[in-house]
């Protein structure tokens, strides 16, 4: 018998693969590279979680934990909420532990999404959503946000993109790409649109802790929509712990369910060693969180003040751990600046198409890494755009 | 002495990073340059900046000669004065580093550098033990400095973050 041409499924046949892949292979064998492309805390953990950690597999906990993950960290994570966003979650039966907030998205979807159901997907953002919406049948149904409006979506926009096919709107605040934060005024005007079209909305949190002039304000937290919000967290950029893989997911009692049935099959439960680290995290890291928060923030005030005196126009995001400067004055696409970038100065930037269309124009580049590393990531850039 | 919030947060960056420029400063914390010239002026002539120093590890040095001293140091107070006046007899050495007043079982603890055991042994029987109000000394030598000040001396720090990520 013949082999068939490929054995792969059609829809991951046609997926693309990210973007941002494609440019981590161009770095391979530079030396002396200063990388403003990492989407990832330069912290280490701080010891207290790691220990807690240690300590764990010491006193042998090795086994499973509960699917939906220890209670004493469910338990943790609604106290955490409940005190900073003032929204209440049963830890019994709203909280799900998840292998990182990416697949806590994963499994929302997956919950959620019938055969050729939309889900509306603001871009720029994080590289996963769309490719997860597909993969659960879904259909991505990609709004723009402006870069007139500092990268903020309008709820016009939203609005003008409802079908009767629509189920959820997906939402990152602070964003990754962009940095920028939806103020509560605008939330609240997206949540008029979820609630008169009895939309979900699928909103990504995991920047909450990292937001540097204001207060933050979940959307769980906007009046009625905790039941028809499925709030996704994690402990990768509040506490450093991007490699321990742990996030959450917090939903109404019914979604919780589904989405448990998802986990409980393809995952099982969290990494336990990890469950005991967040759970020292979330008890005794705030200290330590405050600390990182208060340097990212004199770290993106330089950053962004750099990057506005070399010409490449930037607006400074409320949030998260990055900047995302217009390079169009440059008179190149993100992609060719970012290549010359790396071949001329090798400082690492990530084109904004990685991030969707209408990221093109822009690159992100991350302020997570040492003041030093910035101000030479800065004379360098300088460098390379005066000489253009 | 009342300082803004913006005084002490531009005191806790110097403190980790003296190198940075007024220039840097102001980028940092959104300020404009003649601002963060006043200020730091300001933390300089209040002394609440006393100095700036950087870290040397000396023990890199091939042929480097130096020991350092911790020495808990009992006091006899003298009326008025209390331990000020011992501190200062004993602080006005140049080998003495520095001098901390203590809770516990000692007063004083007192930091010196010599070239040898010898020169601090020398220190302590002849100069030390002698001032008055001084009832005993115990020496401990620091035989390797692991953390000094926040900062590791011999610190893995290299960024293992793949360079590119999502």
């Amino acid at each position: 018998m013949e082999l068939k041409t490929s054995y792969l499924a059609k829809h991951v046949r046609t997926l693309q693969p990210s973007g941002i892949r494609k440019f981590f292979d161009a770095t391979a064998g530079l030396t002396d590279v200063i990388s403003l492309g990492v989407g990832e805390p330069d912290f280490v953990t701080p010891w207290n979680v790691r220990e807690a950690a240690i300590l764990s597999l010491e006193d042998g906990y090795t086994s499973y934990t509960a699917n939906a993950g220890l209670l004493e960290l469910r338990v943790e994570i609604s106290n955490y909420i409940d005190n900073n966003y003032c929204v209440n979650y049963d830890p019994e039966s709203e909280i799900t532990v998840t292998v990182g907030a990416s697949e806590a998205i994963d499994i929302a979807l997956r919950a959620i999404l019938d055969p050729g159901d939309e889900v509306l997907v603001v871009e720029p953002c994080f590289v996963s959503y769309a490719p997860l919406v597909t993969l659960a049948g879904g259909v991505p149904v990609i709004v723009e946000s402006m870069k007139d409006n500092d990268f903020k979506v309008l709820p016009e926009q939203l609005e003008a993109a409802v079908t009767d096919r629509t189920k959820a709107i997906m939402i990152c605040s602070p964003n990754n790409p962009t940095g920028s934060m939806l103020s509560k005024a605008e939330m609240e005007r997206i949540a008029d649109i979820a609630k008169k079209h009895d939309l979900l909305v699928l909103s990504d949190e995991i920047y909450a802790e990292l937001v540097y002039d204001e207060l933050y304000t979940s959307f769980a937290a906007i009046e009625g929509m905790q039941e028809r919000t499925i709030l996704v967290s994690g402990f990768s950029k509040d506490l450093a712990m991007t490699g321990w893989r742990l996030g959450f997911v917090c939903a109404p009692k019914e979604i919780t369910e589904g989405m448990l049935k998802i986990h409980q099959y393809a995952i099982m439960c969290a990494s336990t060693m990890a469950q005991h680290a967040g759970l020292e995290g979330l008890k005794n890291g705030r200290r330590d969180v405050a600390e990182m928060r208060k340097s990212y923030r004199q770290r993106r005030n330089y950053i962004v003040q750099s990057l506005n005196e070399m010409g490449l126009k930037c607006y400074k995001p409320e949030g998260a751990f990055y900047t995302f400067p217009n390079i169009e004055s440059t008179g190149m696409d993100s992609e060719t600046f970012a290549t010359r970038l790396l071949k001329a100065e090798r400082v690492v930037v990530v084109p904004g198409n990685a991030f969707g269309a209408s990221g093109e124009g822009h690159v992100r580049c991350s302020y997570a890494t040492s003041m030093a590393q910035l101000q030479e990531a800065m004379t360098r850039m300088r460098r390379f755009v005066e000489k253009l | 002495m009342k300082l803004t919030a913006t005084e002490i947060e531009i005191a806790e960056i110097l403190e980790k990073d003296a190198r940075l420029t007024n220039e840097d400063l102001a980028k940092m914390t959104n300020l404009s340059i003649d601002q963060i010239n006043q200020i730091v002026r300001k933390l300089e002539e209040t002394k609440v900046i006393v100095r700036y120093v950087s870290l040397v590890d000396w023990t890199k040095i091939d042929g480097h000669q130096g020991v350092t001293a911790m020495i808990d140091v009992k006091v006899t107070p003298k009326r008025d004065v209390g331990f000020n006046d011992v501190a200062e007899r004993i602080y006005r050495h140049s080998e003495v580093k520095s001098v901390y007043l203590m809770s516990g079982t000692y007063d004083l603890s007192v930091q010196v550098e010599g070239q040898s055991v010898n020169d601090v042994a020398h220190f302590v029987s002849q100069k030390l033990s002698t001032i008055e109000g001084v009832i005993s000394t115990t020496t401990h030598f620091v035989l390797k400095k692991f953390k000094h000040d926040g900062t590791v001396y011999d610190n893995d720090d290299h960024d293992k973050r793949i360079v590119v990520s999502p």
